[in-house]
């Protein structure tokens, strides 16, 4: 019993990033139907972005103090957020009426050289870093539980962004200007929506989110490195796939779901080495009988 | 209200409209008619600016509007209703009502053009929190008029408001636009596959054939004319 609360916690907590990560993915899919590979280095960058930007946050509000972790992150969102609308106006806007593959392909070239600059001497270089404890990271004794209070902070934060989310997306006019988009550019245009606006904001909140993303998942893993991203990237792509793509619980939903399999195979001895194995299989077999991901709907349109 | 002169459409290599000319004035309903593919609805996507001419002047309450994005011809006064409907299915009925409203600050105005929208189609009140994906063909039409609306715009583009319905709900429909043109005096294009509908609603008419205005007159005229009866009036 305490194993299985034990391993829920993490699990939690790890799905708790796959889902902020995947809510880029399924945000973007939804009004440009494809999936941006380069997504998962902008959690790489959010993470070294706050690398970098620890030391001089730390020298106002102290090391390792709330306010320090709290700006930090909402500096590393922003700065994610800008460089995810730069992506998507340099390298995806001029592809708009092309066909899906050139962009998607032009996605993995803009990934690898986010990844390969990364790893240049002169930017980040290829060697793990060290990073930074941005939280007082306390040990949560409970009987014979124990579990880090980052991960507790971890999902209650992620709770909070998620409700935010939803809120923005089913509450406010630029977030049904978003689902008119998703569902029809130009009838969208044709009510006066600047199309191109809420794509960039699109990409921005997205990249925001995996900002923060990469960094909850830096606090875990022994150290940040260019290529970092590339193993939650892909774990929330298929969270996005998963929940059903396009579909914003649904990416959360995945993101869960996928971050509790892993850490339940991964605790049982014996089972760990196929985690991964196990995880993907459970993939085939949910979207063998629900093609459209958990969440997702299968399209009834009328036209 | 609105005059276009000299337009000229390419879709890559194809031309779909080769120097058209018309005029719409203030307060009337204008109808164009033609057989499939003769370029009528690519004359409202020409002048909502969904295609860019390839040349030719667009004049909208005299401003010339060829070649700006949609998003800023709908903010200077014009709203359409595209062919094929376009609701947003996967909004609520209370949703793409707002959404037709997107542009618009005047709050109060608001609920009084909403309370135009819901008593001119009443089916739409009874169906607000529904997905819009979820209604009817006709009722869908209603939306798409009814979102059109909401923009208050100075300018009405209607595509086929008659596409897939059944003739009875086509009447009703058309009264619909007659009212709204007189009651708002709210100047309107109609684009119609319908001729004969259409020739009765309106006041004046152009007669649209492979990407050339062949003809045109007052609507009464149009009826009577031997050439549009036994063309677009079944004889
Ligand atoms: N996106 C497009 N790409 C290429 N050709 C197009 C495109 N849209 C329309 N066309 C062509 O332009 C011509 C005019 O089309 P348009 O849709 O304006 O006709 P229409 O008069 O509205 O016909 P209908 O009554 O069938 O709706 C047609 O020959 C059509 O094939
Ligand atoms: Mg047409």
């Amino acid at each position: 019993m305490d194993w299985f609360l034990q391993q829920l916690i993490n699990g939690l907590a790890l799905g708790a990033i796959y889902a902020l990560i995947a809510l880029g993915y399924t945000m973007v899919y939804g009004v440009l139907r494809f999936i941006n590979f380069a997504h998962a280095d902008v959690l790489m960058l959010g993470a070294f972005a706050a690398y970098y930007l620890a030391p001089s946050v730390a020298k106002v509000f102290g090391p390792s103090t709330v306010p320090t972790a709290l700006t930090v992150m909402v500096l590393s969102a922003v700065i994610c957020a800008v460089i995810g609308m730069l992506i998507e106006f340099l390298a995806y806007r001029p592809l708009r009426h092309r066909p899906r593959l050139t962009v998607l392909i032009t996605a993995i070239g803009v990934s690898l050289f986010i990844e390969y600059t990364g790893q240049h001497e002169k930017v980040f270089g290829a060697a793990t870093k060290a990073f930074p404890t941005l939280l007082p990271q306390k040990e949560i004794i409970v009987g014979a539980l124990r579990c880090s209070s980052n991960d507790l902070v971890v999902v209650g934060f992620t709770a909070v962004l998620l409700a935010a989310m939803w809120y923005i997306v089913q509450r406010t006019k630029v977030g049904m200007a978003m689902r008119a988009v998703s569902f029809n550019e130009q009838a969208a245009s044709l009510m006066g929506v600047n199309v191109n606006a809420i794509i960039s904001f699109t990409f921005a909140i997205g990249s925001a989110l995996a900002a923060i993303g990469g960094i909850f998942f830096a606090m875990r893993a022994p150290g940040i490195e260019p290529l970092m991203g590339v193993q939650p990237g892909l774990r929330a792509f298929i969270a996005a796939v998963l929940g059903g793509i396009g579909n914003l619980p649904g990416a959360a939903l995945g993101g869960v779901v996928l971050g509790l399999i892993e850490t339940f195979f991964g605790g049982m001895p014996g089972l760990s080495d196929y985690r991964d194995a196990i995880a993907f299989a459970l993939l085939i077999l949910i979207l063998l009988f629900r093609p459209a991901g958990l969440l997702g709907k299968m399209q009834t349109e009328k036209v | 209200m609105l005059e276009i002169r000299d337009l000229h459409v390419n879709y890559g290599a194809i031309s779909a409209l080769h120097g058209i000319s018309l005029r719409v004035p203030q307060g009337q309903i204008v109808t164009l008619i033609g057989a499939n593919g003769a370029g009528k609805s690519t004359t409202l996507r020409a002048v909502s600016g969904l295609v860019k001419p390839r040349s030719g002047l667009i004049n909208l309450e005299g401003e010339e509007i060829a070649g700006m994005a949609p998003h800023t011809i709908v903010g200077r006064g014009l709203a359409q209703s595209p062919e094929g409907r376009m609701v947003f299915a996967n909004l609520t009925v209370m949703e793409n009502l707002r959404m037709g409203a997107y542009l618009r600050k005047d709050k109060a105005n608001f609920a009084k053009d909403l309370d135009y929208v819901f008593c001119i189609f009443p089916r739409l009140k009874e169906r607000e929190w529904q997905a819009a994906g979820t209604l009817s063909g006709g009722e869908q039409q209603m939306l798409a008029i009814g979102r059109a609306l909401m923009s208050k715009p100075k300018l009405l583009m209607l595509d086929e408001p008659s596409l897939g319905i059944a003739p009875l709900l086509v009447k009703t429909i058309f009264e619909k636009i007659v009212e709204i043109n007189k009651e708002l005096g709210l100047t309107i294009l109609l684009v119609e596959q319908n001729a004969n509908l259409a020739l009765e609603v309106s006041h004046y008419g152009y007669v649209l054939e492979t990407g050339k205005i062949i003809l045109e007159n007052t609507s009464a005229e149009l009826r009577v004319n031997e050439k549009v009866r036994a063309a677009y009036l079944g004889g």
